[in-house]
């Protein structure tokens, strides 16, 4: 050992005595065994994390340029397209990455149906998992404003009036959500502490908590076999690999090169989208006089949107708005359950009957069709359409009890499978 | 407009309070009043099928002789706020000394301005019954510049508007012509077109090959591609050529206005996938290397 080496041991023994890094190092690092068996579906996590830091990094130098109010904050955003420098590209990543972080997201949350990631001992993580998918729907919307043009103003206007919808509080409700009487600069205030600083800090836990929970129970797999059944004489499992370096560099940096290559794809040579990441009704400044011919959410948030325009019955003395409001409720509300409503003995798909393949099938096409139609202006065949598929992607939460538990499932191999 | 945010409106104390519900009232009859005018004056959207129009932001002087159109014939209503002179100069190669002598009128104005005017959105309002809209970002308003190249091509004679013109793209448009010298009066006249046949195409006379004609006027014409506009002969000092090329320099002009960094974007944009390419090849080999031994 010569000496630089042993200044360096010396150093890590002192910090060590007093701050457990060694010890966090390997618990979540090089001693984290993760499954050696982790097909495409495990990339989205660790791209979620990528795209949160972008979004974090990216955020805070917007944020000294932009201007919060009625008055400043289009402008802002138009100055910082033209005179910051890199500006244009700040912006852009900003805007490119809402759209990049729910699809990761939502790929991310189809990898735990797929595979069962949310079974026992899993319920915890998949419940953080969700809280960070809610917290991720209420900070793209408090964003969504934020640029002040027309559609931002009439995105926010209409999703907070859903509010009103509620009987007795209602009104008053969305007066205090809003802070005025209708969309104001007040609003855009508050929401933007919501955007820059409420919500990123309740984000930021929720994925501590969520990785946190994953590594004390470890990963599942494709398989659904639990790997620490077949443990080596050191206890390490068999069928484990450290996380670091073998996913880290090994894994997951060449998915992250794929994915930046796909992004920066977009982001420098088609940042609008085709208008669905950046709407041609939001290059003109906030109008409560003039209402955009259509409005209608950023694609992410069609599929709910959807169920709530397929709502169009009063029931019980209450208004069709109200019950929309209580079926796009429930749709997310329903997720938070899965861990209780799939009663099937095995976790993977992989290994689970016709059933449970046909109807994540049929949700799967149900929350594309609702995505699609929430983007379009409703006509009376989408809207029969929509209530038709807002009815399968409930039957599949609901009936889970039942179909997961009649199928004939597959047996599940002792050992993960290379495949 | 009427719309005003922020601060004034900020009741805290509860003495606030009757104040507010005041405000709320005058503010809804002033919206009641004003979507009513807006009625009046703003017009709908058509469905006039837009002229294709190819931008191209390498052609420096054809955004430049667009930049001189912008600032003869629209900057005067129509500000570019959000853009800077300086900016522009660079980007159009334009020297800061000439852009200053002949293309900013306004001898207040430095180089390193935003491209505002002094037209006040009270006189405006009086004259045009709107004011007219900033213009910077018009082209991504429109979802690109065919928009504004239709648009600027197709006002005709109609003496029931304010300014004897009407427009296809804008039906009722507030805006006069300001164009109108350059390009003479087009009248909107009824057309002799061939017979639409069963097989989709011409009806023609069987004997003597010629197409059977018939008179279509208005919405039939432009539903079967045709314009339903006419050039007063001589009316106007350019060409139908020379005036068409003046508007594609003034859309290529806005389209540029509405994303300066577009180019910069797209130059940048071919380094960062190149590099993350040649980077790729090295963490391929990183993954190869480090799962050799997983089997």
């Amino acid at each position: 050992m010569n000496a630089v080496q042993k200044y360096f041991t010396d150093m890590m023994a002192w910090i060590d005595a007093r701050l457990p890094v060694t010890e966090t190092y390997e618990k979540h690092m090089s001693k984290y065994y993760a499954p050696k068996n982790f097909n495409t579906w495990y990339y989205f996590g660790i791209l979620a994390t990528v795209v949160l830091v972008l979004q974090l990094v990216t955020g805070i130098w917007l944020t000294m340029s932009y201007t919060p109010t009625g008055e400043g904050a289009f402008a802002s955003i138009e100055y910082i397209m033209r005179d910051v420098d890199f500006g244009w590209m700040l912006r852009y990543m900003h805007s490119t990455g809402a759209s990049a972080f729910f699809l990761v997201v939502y790929l991310h949350m189809f990898r735990g149906l797929m595979y069962g990631s949310y079974q026992k001992p899993r319920e915890l993580i998949w419940i953080f998992g969700m809280l960070i998918y809610v917290a991720l729907m209420a900070e793209g919307f408090f964003g969504y404003l934020l640029p002040w043009g027309n559609m931002s103003y009439w995105g926010a206007q209409v999703i907070v009036s859903l509010a009103e919808a509620i009987p007795l509080v209602g009104n008053e409700l969305a007066i205090w959500v809003r802070g005025d009487f209708n969309m104001s600069g007040i609003t855009l205030n508050r929401f933007f502490a919501l955007h820059v600083v409420a919500i990123p800090l309740v984000l930021i836990v929720l994925v501590f908590l969520h990785i946190l929970a994953l590594h004390e129970v470890g990963s599942n797999n494709p398989d659904g076999v639990d790997i620490k059944k077949h443990l080596d004489e050191e206890g390490r499992p068999l069928d484990g690999i450290p996380f670091h370096p073998y996913y880290t560099l090994g894994h997951d940096l060449m998915a992250i090169v794929v994915f930046l290559f796909v992004f920066c794809g977009i982001m420098f040579f088609f940042p609008d989208g085709g208008g669905y990441l950046l709407e041609p009704p939001n290059f003109t400044p906030a109008d409560p006089l003039k209402t955009p011919d259509l409005i209608a959410p950023v694609w992410y948030y069609t599929p709910y949107y959807s169920m709530l325009r397929a709502a169009t019955f009063e029931l019980f003395g209450m208004s069709a708005k109200f019950w929309g409001l209580v079926v796009m409720a429930s749709a997310i509300a329903i997720l938070f359950v899965v861990p209780w409503l799939d009663r099937s003995p095995v976790k993977s798909i992989r290994y689970k009957g016709m059933a449970s393949r046909l109807f994540l099938g049929l949700f799967v096409v149900s929350f594309l069709v609702l995505g699609y139609l929430g983007t379009v202006h409703p006509t009376p065949g989408r809207t029969l359409m929509a209530q038709l598929c807002t009815t399968v992607y409930f039957a599949y939460f609901l009936l889970m009890p039942w179909y997961t538990r009649a199928e004939k499932t597959k047996p599940v191999p002792e050992r993960v499978t290379m495949r | 407009m009427v719309y005003k945010s922020g601060k004034n409106e900020a009741g805290t104390g509860k003495g606030d309070n009757a104040m507010n519900t005041k405000n709320l009232l005058q503010k809804m009859i002033l919206t009641g009043l004003l979507s009513i005018s807006s009625l009046v004056f703003a017009a709908s959207e058509s469905l006039y099928p837009l002229d294709e129009m190819a931008p191209d932001l390498n052609n420096k002087a054809s955004l430049q002789r667009g930049m001189a159109v912008y600032m003869n014939y629209c900057m005067g209503c129509h500000s570019l706020q959000y853009q800077r002179y300086k900016l522009t100069a660079e980007h159009l190669e334009i020297p800061e000394e000439m852009m200053l002598e002949h293309l900013i009128f306004d001898p207040e104005k430095r180089i390193g301005d935003l491209m505002t005017n002094s037209m006040k959105g009270s006189d405006a309002k009086n004259w045009f019954g709107v004011i007219p809209p900033d213009l910077t970002l018009q082209t991504r308003l429109r979802g690109g510049p065919e928009w504004l190249y239709t648009y600027m091509r197709t006002f005709y004679v109609d003496d029931s508007r304010p300014f004897g013109v009407n427009n296809l793209v804008f039906p009722n448009v507030g805006m006069p012509h300001v164009l109108a010298d350059l390009q003479g009066k087009q009248e909107k006249v009824c057309k002799q077109i061939p017979v639409l046949a069963d097989n989709g195409g011409d009806k023609r006379n069987p004997i003597t090959g010629e197409a059977i004609t018939e008179e279509k006027c208005g919405e039939e014409l432009i539903e079967r591609g045709y314009s339903p506009l006419r050039l007063v002969e001589g009316s106007g000092s350019l060409s139908p050529e020379a005036y068409d090329a003046m508007i594609y320099d003034l859309a290529n002009f806005l389209y540029y206005t509405g994303e300066p960094m577009r180019q910069e974007r797209e130059r940048i944009g071919v380094y960062v996938l190149l590099f993350l390419a040649f980077f790729f090849v090295f963490a391929w080999l990183l993954h190869k290397e480090y799962w050799k031994d997983i089997h």
